[in-house]
């Protein structure tokens, strides 16, 4: 790896490291931001001091830090991936014994400031690292056994930590964000398909080890009517919201569902049946034609950059974006069961926002040194 | 080595790139199917989760409205509705549940045991719905609360409304309201969208007959509900309709005077007007107060009407079945003249008693009446004379006879309590007992006893139409405006008009399309003029009851249905009706119609276990029939007065 360290060096001033932020994925996250704290207004009843201050605090902190860390040599996260990837496992562990207990479960670690959930950060963390792996490897030892096992490994370990805090949601997504570096990577459609052979195997087993909430969700979303009053309750009440807000909704503060607590988990989860039910299906295109230009945008980058670990991080993260946008629209929908995937920039919570500003940052930082080789 | 990694960077590129198209035109696929998902929920089926919105949003409370008022002929109200005082609390606004029914327990008469009864119902409702701690409280005692309401927190006294019967006189035919049951829902199917707690709905009488129209549309209060059902705000109130007002043909001053005359004695009063089938009055002794069951009859009320040998809460006017007794000798006279089977000049004699068939019978009269003709037979009521008249007729033309004027089947169409009572015939006994008739059954069927059984308004009606000259009645006791007018009215105001009208009485009887009960008119003015004899002449049954004033001059039968059969050591130790068990005693009944020169009412009198007709009933019959004639005159200045109205 002397070569690279040795042979470009990237001399060019502020001025021109600032006319190559992409500004239409800057906006499309600043609009994004924008609508996210009026729909956490509206969650909580249109008070604003109760979610939406933190948030748009949160939004604000972080945005002014994607736009600074755009400015850090993509250099910087290629040589200190693996150390960012074993910090969080650190972090992780550290969770499963000194993590805070809510609601049955150990996700965050206290840092007296605010409480951080490694996990989320470790969806970014998997990407970051592999996209380092699958840079240094060559072309001809990806499908080797040996260099096989250690990003299996590599997935793995953060994903039984977070699956038993429990967690099935994000341990889900960060395999995930793992799974399609390698694919990205060019690992072979073969040892895919014997490892979801592997796990439909493994799937019964799996079961067993689910918590009785978590295989309640599973069969909810067999047949939500099972038990309306019960697990069925939040699918049920999601669509009920979404299809009654119509093709131009019910008006902002107006979201009867929401407003009269019918609506679960409105300014986490749920935000986007919130956001749907009060703006109907318009306003709902608007977001998913916001989310499509942000990872399109990132891909784009993905494109121009000329490093294999830029070009892998803004695929693989452009793909995890999509993961988690898709999965939480299709979970609210109706379309898949309820993990628990919060919606990227618009659900409150810190670590999430953190981890997708960072993610984003990274990619801007790509666009920004797309020159650079590494 | 740099060609090497040149070489491989190439490589590395290509495949990444060719994977990202895969996965990019996957991702198309994703977003495709979530706006299409988004696209069926908001727009395809955006008119089923709006409902649904909606039915989760809005909860109703039903509110009962004024309940319909029923009114006799004049427009006195029967049943109406009283203002009420209520205590009602809402748990969730009640600091201290235990210290509010404690500083109750000393203003208003509020017991232990009522105490628990409200905490059991409390705990199963929410803590927002309305709890009605006191239904029907005193003024006194509404007042009393209102003085100390500053230290009863959470309490709300209420005004509302109830019903309450002016007099218990027609507490049977009115019936009474009481707590909705779940046998009412499952009865009535209109009560099954109704969601009114402790409403009160009509049990028995008129009240159940109408309960549908007279309890009205429910009005509602609309609240906007969150998802735990607590109240936010109320989004809209309906009123609803008042129920419908009924007017009866009943004259309350006519039912509180027969059922004073009555309240001694367990039996009914039936009266009608003979021409527009109108039911004057209609009571049943002993009498019960239906105010006791509006705010639900206490345990020990209860038992004791239910446990009264006299069966207080049986209409029996329309619910008691008894044998017609004599009564029925009218239709077996005029039977056997519209068949030819007698005349009546025929004579028969009674010498007490008749052997047929290898049976004795005997007449009322031991010594016998001696040469008897048909006007001797029905104002003596020989019963050898009618032996011989039902021997000749046979069963079955009396039973066609019988049902003609209305016997065996409801008269008042509609009344749940109401029995249709039984006309034998061969037919009927071999359907129902499977057995074959016996010809002494004829006999006894031919002076009321036997199979048959009877209402009194079946006797009363049947009475009505031998009384205004044989033409069906159609019986009514409430009052639709958008009734047709009956046609028995059209043809006596016509007749009125004209009473030199040449045209033959068929022509009449088509004109008016009138239903005549007989083939010759001249067999029922007989049994009219028979029944004066019996009721105006010395020797006839009711001869001691007779008015001597020409205004009520009446003409009736008497009648007697055994309970028991005399045995023959009680017939020949002349044993009185007096003399055994109340319950063995016969039935008392008499039938009759006034005034006789120009009979306007029908009457049907029966005093169960009263003995004999003529010492029982006749005397309640003579002093009804007087009222009655009395109140005709008032009775006929408001329908002018209604008619100048229109």
């Amino acid at each position: 790896m002397f070569y690279s360290r040795a042979s470009i060096h990237t001399p060019f001033s502020f001025k021109e490291r600032f006319f190559s932020i992409d500004f239409t994925l800057l906006f499309s996250v600043l609009i994004l931001g924008v609508i996210s704290i009026f729909a956490q207004f509206s969650s909580s009843g249109g008070n604003f001091d109760y979610f939406a201050k933190s948030h748009a605090i949160r939004f604000g902190v972080f945005f002014i830090f994607f736009i600074l860390i755009s400015f850090i040599n993509i250099r910087f996260w290629n040589d200190y991936s693996l150390l960012i990837y074993a910090s969080l496992v650190i972090l992780l562990i550290l969770t499963k014994f000194f993590g805070v207990q809510s609601q049955g479960s150990r996700r965050w670690l206290n840092l007296f400031v605010f409480n951080l959930q490694p996990s989320e950060i470790m969806k970014i963390g998997i990407i970051l690292f592999l996209s380092n792996y699958y840079h240094k490897i060559s072309t001809n030892d990806v499908n080797k056994l040996k260099y096989l096992l250690f990003p299996l490994f590599a997935m793995t370990i953060p994903f039984l930590l977070v699956v038993t805090q429990p967690d099935l949601g994000t341990a889900i997504l960060i395999f995930f964000s793992g799974a399609i570096i390698t694919w990205l990577a060019g690992v072979r459609w073969k040892i895919f398909a014997y490892l979801t052979g592997l796990l439909i195997i493994l799937a019964p087993i799996a079961i067993s080890f689910l918590k009785p909430y978590q295989k309640s969700r599973i069969l909810t979303f067999l047949n939500p009517d099972v038990d309306p009053l019960g697990a069925g309750y939040q699918i049920i009440q999601s669509k009920i919201a979404v299809g009654s807000g119509g093709l131009t909704g019910k008006g902002f503060l107006n979201g009867s569902q929401a407003y009269l607590n019918y609506l679960p988990e409105k300014h986490t989860d749920f935000i986007f049946t919130l956001f749907s039910e009060e703006f109907g299906f318009i306003g709902s295109a608007l977001i998913i034609l916001l989310y499509a230009t942000i990872i399109y945008r990132i891909t784009r980058i993905g494109m121009l950059t000329r490093s294999i670990f830029a070009k892998l991080y803004c695929f693989g993260f452009a793909s995890a974006f999509f993961v988690f946008v898709a999965v939480n629209m299709a979970m609210v929908l109706g379309l898949l069961p309820i993990v628990g995937a919060p919606l990227p920039i618009l659900s409150y919570g810190g670590s999430s926002m953190l981890a997708i500003m960072l993610g984003l940052g990274i990619a801007m930082s790509c666009n920004i040194y797309k020159n650079t080789t590494i | 080595m740099l060609s090497f990694n040149s070489s491989n960077i190439v490589s590395k590129t290509r495949t990444i790139g060719r994977r990202m198209f895969l996965v990019s035109s996957f991702k198309a696929i994703v977003v495709v199917g979530i706006l299409g998902r988004l696209a069926a929920l908001q727009i395809n089926q955006f008119q089923k989760y709006s409902g649904l919105s909606d039915k989760n949003r809005f909860r109703e409370t039903q509110i009962a409205p004024p309940r319909g008022i029923i009114q006799d002929y004049f427009g006195k109200e029967i049943a109406s509705n009283e203002k009420i005082y209520q205590l009602h609390i809402t748990p969730e606004d009640v600091p201290n549940i235990d210290t509010l029914f404690f500083k109750l327990k000393n203003i208003i008469n509020l017991t232990e045991e009522k105490v628990f009864l409200l905490k059991r119902r409390m705990a199963k409702q929410k803590r927002w719905d309305t709890l009605i701690i006191a239904d029907n409280l005193t003024w006194s005692e509404f007042s009393r609360v209102n003085l100390f309401l500053h230290e009863l927190s959470g309490l709300r006294p209420v005004v509302s409304i109830a019903r309450v019967y002016s007099n218990n006189a027609s507490a049977h035919v009115v019936g009474y309201v009481s707590e909705v049951t779940p046998r009412d829902l499952k009865n009535k199917t209109y009560l099954q969208d109704l969601r009114i707690k402790e409403v009160a709905v009509g049990k028995t009488g008129l009240e159940s007959l109408y309960d549908r129209q007279m309890f009205g549309t429910p009005g509602y209060l609309r609240f906007e509900v969150n998802a735990y059902g607590k109240k936010i705000k109320q989004v809209s109130t309906n009123n609803g309709e008042k129920g419908k007002t009924y007017r009866t043909t009943l004259d309350q001053d006519i039912q509180v005077h027969a059922a004073d005359l009555i309240k001694d004695v367990s039996g009914a009063v039936c009266v009608m007007d003979i021409y527009s089938g109108d039911i004057v009055s209609m009571v049943s002794s002993p009498a019960f107060n239906p105010n006791a069951f509006v705010h639900g009859i206490d345990e020990q009320n209860w038992k004791d009407l239910i446990s009264h040998r006299d069966k207080p809460l049986l209409n029996k006017a329309i619910s008691g079945l008894y044998p017609p007794g004599s009564t029925i000798k009218t239709l077996t006279a005029l039977c056997a003249l519209e068949n030819d089977v007698f005349t009546t000049k025929l004579n028969v004699e009674c010498t007490g008693y008749i052997e047929l068939y290898g049976e004795r019978f005997h007449c009322w009269k031991k010594e016998g009446h001696g040469m008897v003709n048909m006007r001797k037979g029905i104002k003596h009521s020989c019963d050898v004379y009618f032996y011989e008249v039902s021997r000749r007729l046979g069963i079955d033309r009396l039973a066609v006879t019988a049902k003609k004027f209305g016997l065996g089947e409801k008269v008042l169409k509609g009344f749940a309590e109401e029995k249709a009572g039984v006309v034998p015939g061969t037919k009927w006994k071999l359907n129902q007992l499977g057995k074959n008739w016996y010809l002494g059954e004829t006999l006894h069927s031919g002076i009321g006893q036997g199979y048959f059984l009877t209402t009194p308004l079946q006797l009363c009606l049947m009475t009505a139409q031998i009384a205004n000259g044989g033409y069906k009645l159609n019986p009514r006791i409430v009052i639709n405006d958008d009734e047709d007018k009956n046609p028995l009215l059209n043809f006596l105001k016509f007749r009125n008009e004209n009473p030199n009208d040449s045209a033959s009485i068929d022509d009449q009887l088509k004109r008016f399309n009138l239903e005549p009960l007989f083939r010759n008119q001249e067999n029922i003015n007989f049994i009219k003029e028979s029944m004066f004899a019996a009721s105006n002449e010395p020797g006839g049954t009711s001869y001691g009851s007779r008015h001597n004033d020409k205004k009520f001059i009446f003409a009736g039968k008497t009648g007697s249905s055994q309970i028991k059969r005399f045995t023959q050591e009680q017939r020949e130790a002349e044993v009185k009706q007096s003399d055994i068990d109340y319950l063995e005693r016969d039935h008392a009944w008499f039938v009759a119609f006034a005034p006789y020169q120009d009979p306007k009412y029908a009457i049907s009198v029966l005093v169960e276990h009263g003995g004999s007709g003529s010492s029982a009933a006749a005397p309640i019959a003579k002093q009804v029939i007087q009222k009655v004639i009395e109140r005709d005159e008032v009775r006929k200045a408001f329908i002018s007065q209604l008619g100048e109205e229109v």
